[in-house]
């Protein structure tokens, strides 16, 4: 057994490095600190891959041929009662295994690439500082022994993302979205808490690997009908969900993902693209057997998870904002992990969807991380965001084109780059369970074609716009991470991904299923082709087609009016029906209470103050005639 | 001496002086005066002590102690108070308690 000790480094690498550049960063020049930070997170990128070549590799399998689930570091934090105590710790075993590489590899690039982007910017080394916290947290949330250091450190990502949302905080839209980003999660965590609240009450346990064994206290508490026709434990995994539905940008709590590309562009490629917004596809997967067990709550995570992904699809095909359209494809694909989650079973082939998940966040994290990565530069270059304003780009900018294309072929699942594995396995997942979700499916793949070829043809192709000032290349310290990423991209779906991460962590052969994989590119080619006829050269085309959808498209523009269904709900039910009247309760029965008291105790005081005379033999008076009656009661009472 | 004095006889004296000290303090006007009338007090109770001790244990002196220590205690008590009433003349020339109200309110 090799003791995997050092993985607690991992965690506490990026805790110093926040800590020396948040109290201390002022003091160096801008540049050291990026580069300390960035060398920090160095170090810790190459002790998550040594940690996982160990973990796969050189680590012996348990007895049944299972992958190893162990606590590499442990210690009691928090003692409540004998049985529940709250722990921190590190957890190994494939999933958390697979996203430390995720998350240190693409924090890793994004530090890299953010030394050239954030070049020259106030505040360069709080945003260093602010990048490691981050990476702190989210390392904590995915070795996370129990459901309540996840919960901790998920409520630290979420800080540290509204603090990154916000860098830019003299911008008015950066502050409105950071605030925005940080209360819909934290709504949506509150239904995490109670989640976490009733399976512990159930379960007497906070921990993963009691939680998540073969003879778990959830498999057994909870199971009668409590409330509406399901049984508590359902409920409780149903509030967890919603919980991961918030971070994870599913509808209806989405609305804060596309708002929060108001943030530096990395921030966007490492916490809102690639790292924390798989949070919940990660709590669902770190909760899998119990969502097994509770089939409602596992079809609303499928429901919500398609829905969630054909509606960001068609929203992504009509912005024009770069960033917002990679947001919303970002919501579309976590969409599409957490429907394969919802689909899948448990244990062996049952559990295609749940690796097809992972292996499609894994791929995920490298080519949108990529797509990010490569908006920012091409945002960095022409001073703008929106496509439409630019145009004839690729022979200004060869590096960052030819990634980008990388990156989009990968998404849109064109053999053999990544997506196109992971998609396949997800298909063929959904296909097994239900023909109609895996036609919507079908749809999402070919909606993500045109829409990531709109953006591709409208930004490098399309016309030939004249810029201020020529555009630029970006430095090496923001190609070297596209390059990188976009190795990430071609080679990440070669990688047999059911041998390392599997439902019940037993290895097994997914072959690619030629019949879904056909139809999948097929569609995937039409998106394209769609996409070249409308935008390869300037015409009328989208616009012709924009006008006959008529109102569909012109909601679809609006992001289907949920943003002002959320403010009219605030607004207008909320603010008026129950804050102002609580409000009003406050004020005058809470607060009139208060005043009342003092107000009468104030005129009673004023009135007896009288009896202060300052008069010596006054007071003597009294005092004497007191004593003299009491003295009278007390002789009257004794002689009686 | 006062030998069948029978004790009534002291504790009447004992609770006229008493009274006589409390009207005093509370109608006299003159602080000077209402310190006199708390000497009659306590030497009241004085008189009180001694003649129980005399009468009730007649081989104990704890009753005499008491006196004596009263006695010490007032005799400070009553400088005290005399150098209260000469910085309270020397301030508002007058030593009259009602015009002492200072405190009031």
């Amino acid at each position: 057994m090799i003791d995997f000790s050092f993985t607690a480094l991992i965690l506490l690498i990026p805790l110093f490095m926040f800590v020396v550049l948040g109290l201390f960063g002022n003091r160096f020049k801008p540049l050291v600190s990026g580069i300390a930070g960035t060398t920090g997170l160095f170090v810790m990128w190459v002790l998550s891959l040594i940690t996982a070549y160990m973990y796969f590799f050189v680590l012996e399998k348990a007895v049944d041929g299972t992958f190893q689930k162990f606590l590499a570091v442990n210690m009691r934090w928090l003692t409540l009662t004998d049985k529940l105590h709250i722990d921190m710790g590190v957890l190994l075993d494939p999933i958390s295994v697979m996203m430390l590489i995720v998350i240190t590899t693409v924090s890793f690039m994004a530090n890299l690439y953010s030394i050239g982007y954030m070049k020259g910017e106030k505040g360069y080394m709080r945003f260093f500082s602010f990048l490691s916290l981050f990476s702190f947290s989210m390392l904590g949330l995915v070795v996370a022994t129990n459901i309540f250091q996840m919960y901790i450190f998920w409520e630290l990502v979420g800080v540290s993302s509204y603090l990154l949302i916000g860098f830019y905080y003299t911008k008015d839209a950066a502050v409105a979205a950071s605030k925005k980003a940080f209360i819909v999660t934290r709504f949506a965590d509150l239904g995490f808490l109670i989640g976490i609240l009733m399976l512990s009450y159930l379960t007497g346990t906070f921990d993963f690997i009691t939680l998540t064994g073969p003879d778990s206290p959830a498999f057994t508490s909870g199971q009668g009908v409590w409330f509406l026709g399901l049984s508590t434990m359902t409920w409780s995994m149903i509030f967890i969900f919603m919980g991961g539905a918030g971070k994870s940008a599913m509808f209806p709590l989405h609305i804060w993902l596309p708002d929060a590309m108001e943030g530096p562009t990395p921030v966007s490629a490492l916490i809102h693209a690639a790292t924390m917004v798989v949070a919940g596809v990660y709590l669902v997967a770190r909760l899998f057997p119990i969502y097994v067990s509770t089939p409602v709550a596992l079809d609303v995570v499928m429901y919500v998870g398609a829905f969630s992904s054909i509606f960001a699809a068609i929203i992504a095909c009509t912005q024009y904002d770069i960033k917002r359209v990679l947001a919303y494809s970002t919501m579309s694909q976590i969409g599409m992990m957490m429907f394969a989650l919802g689909i899948s079973g448990y244990g062996g082939h049952e559990g295609l969807g749940y690796m097809a998940s992972m292996f499609h966040l894994f791929n995920h994290a490298f080519f949108k991380a990529l797509l990010f990565l490569g908006a920012g530069a091409i945002i960095h270059s022409v001073h703008t965001n929106y496509m439409n304003e630019m145009g004839g780009l690729w022979k200004h900018l060869p590096i960052t084109h030819i990634t980008f294309l990388i990156a989009c072929l990968a998404i849109a699942g064109i053999p053999p780059l990544s997506g196109f594995f992971s998609k396949d396995e997800i298909l063929a997942a959904g296909l097994e369970k239900s023909t109609f979700l895996y036609l919507v499916m079908m749809i999402v793949s070919g909606l993500t074609a045109f829409y990531m070829f709109r953006l591709y043809f409208s930004i490098f192709w399309g016309k030939q716009t004249q810029y201020e000032h020529t555009p630029h290349e970006a430095p090496k310290t923001m190609t070297i991470p596209l390059l990188f990423l976009a190795v990430g991209a071609l080679l990440t779906g070669l990688i047999p991904f059911s041998n390392f991460v599997t439902s019940d962590r037993l290895p097994f052969v997914a072959h690619l299923e030629i019949w879904v994989a056909i139809p999948a590119v097929l569609i995937a080619l039409v998106g394209m082709v769609i996409a070249t006829l409308f935008y390869r050269k300037e015409n009328n085309l989208p616009e012709k087609v924009f006008l006959a959808l008529g109102g569909f498209s012109k909601a679809a523009y609006h992001k289907f009016y949920i943003d002002e269904l959320y403010l009219f709900i605030t607004k207008k039910i909320i603010f008026n029906y129950i804050s102002r009247p609580i409000a009003w309760f406050d004020r005058h029965i809470v607060d009139g209470t208060m005043n009342g008291i003092s107000f009468v105790t104030n005129e009673i005081s004023f009135r007896i103050r009288k009896f202060q005379s300052g008069q010596l033999q006054q007071y003597a008076l009294v005092f004497v005639s007191g004593a003299l009656f009491l003295a009278l009661i007390f002789i009257y009472l004794w002689t009686n | 001496m006062f030998e069948g004095v029978p004790l009534q006889w002291f504790l009447v004296t004992g609770t006229i002086m008493f009274f006589v000290g409390i009207y005093g303090f509370l109608v006299r006007k003159n602080l000077i005066t209402i310190l006199m009338s708390i000497e009659l007090i306590l030497n009241s109770v004085n008189i009180n002590f001694v003649a129980f001790n005399k009468i009730l244990y007649p081989g104990h002196l704890e009753g005499m102690f008491f006196t004596i220590f009263v006695i010490a205690v007032a005799a400070a008590e009553t400088s005290v108070a005399i150098a209260i009433i000469i910085n309270i003349y020397r301030r508002i020339v007058n030593i009259d308690v009602e015009k002492m109200n200072e405190m009031k309110y």
